[in-house]
């Protein structure tokens, strides 16, 4: 590992307790995805990507600065990074994903907030993590209450622009996305000074799409019922999705594909025959989140979707590529966004008619449905997810957990028992 | 052949061994699984049953199941439970099982799990949060209980078993009579019992399993609570050491 140290300390980091971070991650890091068996040899890549998580990545962003560059740090789904690239800047996921930054958060935040919320406010106030300190702007949204109040307490610190997402799905709801998409383009190209072109932004449509083929492409080859990749893989892929490089990124994802296609070919699988598939529903899982793929993989089950942020969510249905005037890619950025199916939407319908696909397409034997302690539109909305499936016949198991490990065994004993009953 | 079933809970270890030998004990877990999965061992030993022998086959259950490192089989608790209630009450069942630690509601259908449910992490609505305020009133469960069942229900919390304990401390302070504040402590778990039993669908035959399951003033409560009979079930705390028992045999066919 190169060392980073002046470069964090430049960023204004607290190294000390950032030290303790960097000195708990690689153990973590090893025991769940170095201690799998028959990983593919394209993994290599993310492997270097998570060892140097506070180092490769945002030292790349300072260079991008140093040219006179900007960064954006996003925390959702439903904002458009094509807009940022269009203008020659750099979109970055924030979301926070570890136990490690959530006191930090709890010191302004009620304790009754989603842990995620509470991690990324945590991260940007104690100064522990660089891409915190190092996106010159962060893109809020409105898609709970929790987040929309964190964005104020965010905003005393750092500039903050907030896009007003919309809680229903009518004409007038999608319109109302594009404008704010449009709102969106006029900050970026004031902030950046660069203009953002029909030509450029095509481009960038374009630079994304690929992404989202990429991910689609591997997530595809996990519905093979020869299993070529792991849960635990597939979800730091999707995860280092939203702050890598996208050109790179989806280049050596392609690569990882290939390899996974000949395994496929092979019939080569990470699992043995007959392990139960699991598909993983609700909230997202932010990096370094990997503790329930973890417990189900080391339970006699295999995780082979997600229908989450992290997951089918940030890649399904691409932009249109076909518009040549700017309001009209806007349009198209605005109705592929919005088909996006969240919690926050009332009613959100389409995405139990989600997991029902997935869970047919992904042959899976049962659903685990996650949330993220105190995040009430999850938790709500899993009523009505639990009964669909139910009636569809597909077992389901609901689970609420944070980032803590004080519940691994309870839940360890949930998961087992579920797979137990899948088994039977 | 024998066939034990060890189930480690939070509090209670039980252990059934059927086969040329029938036993049936139970034991405090203390603070060391692995010493308590010791002590069972020259137990059985004494009483005849070898577990280390080739035609004693073993399966662990409960919490601390992974630290019973003769077992032949870890199973959890969920599914020693369905198969050791089903023994008790049919193919078709619904076992409700209040343990030390956890709460869970178990659907048998077929004989098979179709369905179970289980508390989060709080305490609130088990057999912890009972002994927790049995030792506050200076009694033993079986005292609680007979004093509830003369006393009156005082309202107490069923949302967390520390906000409880103040109430009840508060209760205590207020010069309340101990018999009613039993009756709300008894209420109050059997309340938080029946709204988790409640998010699924009972059918068939309903019993009580776990440490409270011969109580049969409880059943009584928690009938009112849930709807619908509970019934309290004879040895029902050996359900999980039961099921495993069965269990061990039937997986080294």
């Amino acid at each position: 590992m190169a060392d980073y140290r002046k470069m964090w300390e430049e960023l204004g980091m607290d190294l000390e307790t950032h030290d303790q971070l960097c000195a708990v991650l690689p153990q973590a890091f090893g025991d769940v995805f170095l201690s799998q068996k028959n990983r593919p040899e394209g993994m290599d890549y993310y492997n270097m990507v998570v060892a140097d998580i506070h180092g490769i990545r945002p030292a790349e962003l300072i260079e991008h600065q140093k040219k006179g560059g900007k960064v954006f740090g996003t925390f959702c789904v439903y904002v458009p990074d094509e807009i940022v690239f269009a203008a020659d800047a750099i979109a970055t996921g924030l979301c926070g994903g570890s136990q490690f930054w959530v006191p930090g958060g709890e010191k302004v935040l009620p304790t009754n907030t989603c842990p995620l919320i509470k991690a990324s406010v945590g991260a940007r106030l104690d100064r522990t993590c660089p891409f915190f300190r190092i996106a010159d702007m962060y893109v809020g949204e409105t898609t709970c209450d929790g987040k929309k109040k964190a964005w104020e307490i965010l905003g005393e610190d750092v500039a903050v622009h907030i896009m007003n997402l919309p809680q229903m799905k009518r004409a007038k709801d999608i319109k109302a996305w594009a404008e704010e998409i449009e709102a969106f383009k006029k900050v970026v190209e004031e902030f950046t000074g660069n203009e953002i072109t029909a030509e450029k932004l095509a481009e960038s449509i374009k630079l994304i799409n690929e992404k989202r083929k990429a991910l689609k492409r591997l997530y595809d080859l996990r519905k093979n019922e020869n299993l070529p990749i792991s849960g635990c893989d597939a979800l730091v892929i999707s995860q280092i999705a939203f702050y890598d490089d996208p050109g790179r990124f989806t280049k050596m994802t392609n690569a990882l594909c290939d390899e996974l296609d000949q395994r496929v070919k092979d019939q080569v699988s990470v699992v043995p025959a007959g392990t139960k598939r699991i598909l993983l529903t609700g909230t997202p899982l932010a990096i370094p989140n990997w503790k329930l793929h973890n417990i189900v993989e080391t339970s006699g089950g295999a995780v082979v979707c997600e229908e989450m942020c992290t997951g089918t969510r940030y890649f399904e249905n691409l932009v249109d590529e076909t518009k040549t005037e700017v309001p009209d890619q806007i349009q198209a950025l605005a109705e592929r966004y919005m088909n996006i199916n969240c919690a926050c939407f009332t009613p959100n319908t389409g995405r139990i008619d989600d997991i029902l696909r997935l869970a047919k397409e992904y042959k899976v034997d049962g659903i685990i449905d996650v949330n993220l302690k105190f995040c009430n539109l999850y938790d709500t909305e899993g009523y009505l997810v639990e009964r669909a499936l139910k009636e569809a016949g597909i077992p389901v198991l609901g689970i609420e957990t944070d980032y803590t490990d004080s519940d691994a065994q309870q839940l360890r004993t949930r998961v087992s028992a579920f797979i137990e009953m899948l088994n039977n | 052949m024998d066939y034990v079933g060890i189930d480690i809970g939070s509090t209670a270890s039980k252990v059934v061994a059927r086969g040329k030998k029938e036993i049936e004990f139970v034991l405090p877990t203390g603070w060391s699984s692995k010493e308590t999965t010791q002590i069972i061992k020259e137990r059985l030993l004494e009483d005849g049953v070898d577990v280390l022998a080739e035609d004693t086959k073993v399966v662990a259950t409960g919490y601390g199941r992974v630290a019973v490192d003769f077992a032949d089989y870890v199973i959890t608790e969920i599914t020693c439970h369905a198969r050791g209630g089903r023994e008790m009450a049919g193919e078709n069942c619904s076992i409700i099982d209040v343990g030390g630690q956890d709460t869970k509601v178990i659907l048998v259908e077929d004989g098979m799990v179709q369905d179970f449910l289980m508390n989060d992490k709080c305490s609130a609505g088990t057999g912890k949060f009972l002994e927790i305020m049995a030792n506050r009133l200076g009694v033993t469960l079986q005292e609680l209980f007979d004093m509830a069942d003369a006393g009156t229900v005082l309202p107490i919390s069923s949302l967390c078993t520390v906000f409880a304990e103040s109430e009840v401390i508060n209760y205590i302070g207020e010069g309340r009579k101990r018999e009613d504040i039993a009756a709300g402590v008894v209420d109050s778990v059997a309340a938080k019992v029946a709204q988790l039993s409640q998010k699924k669908v009972l059918s068939g035959r309903v019993i009580l399993t776990g440490g409270l399951s011969g109580s049969r003033y409880f059943t009584k409560i928690l009938s009112d609570k849930v709807g619908r009979e509970v019934e309290s079930t004879e040895g029902g705390r050996y359900a999980g050491a039961l099921g495993a028992s069965l269990l061990a045999e039937e997986k080294s066919r």
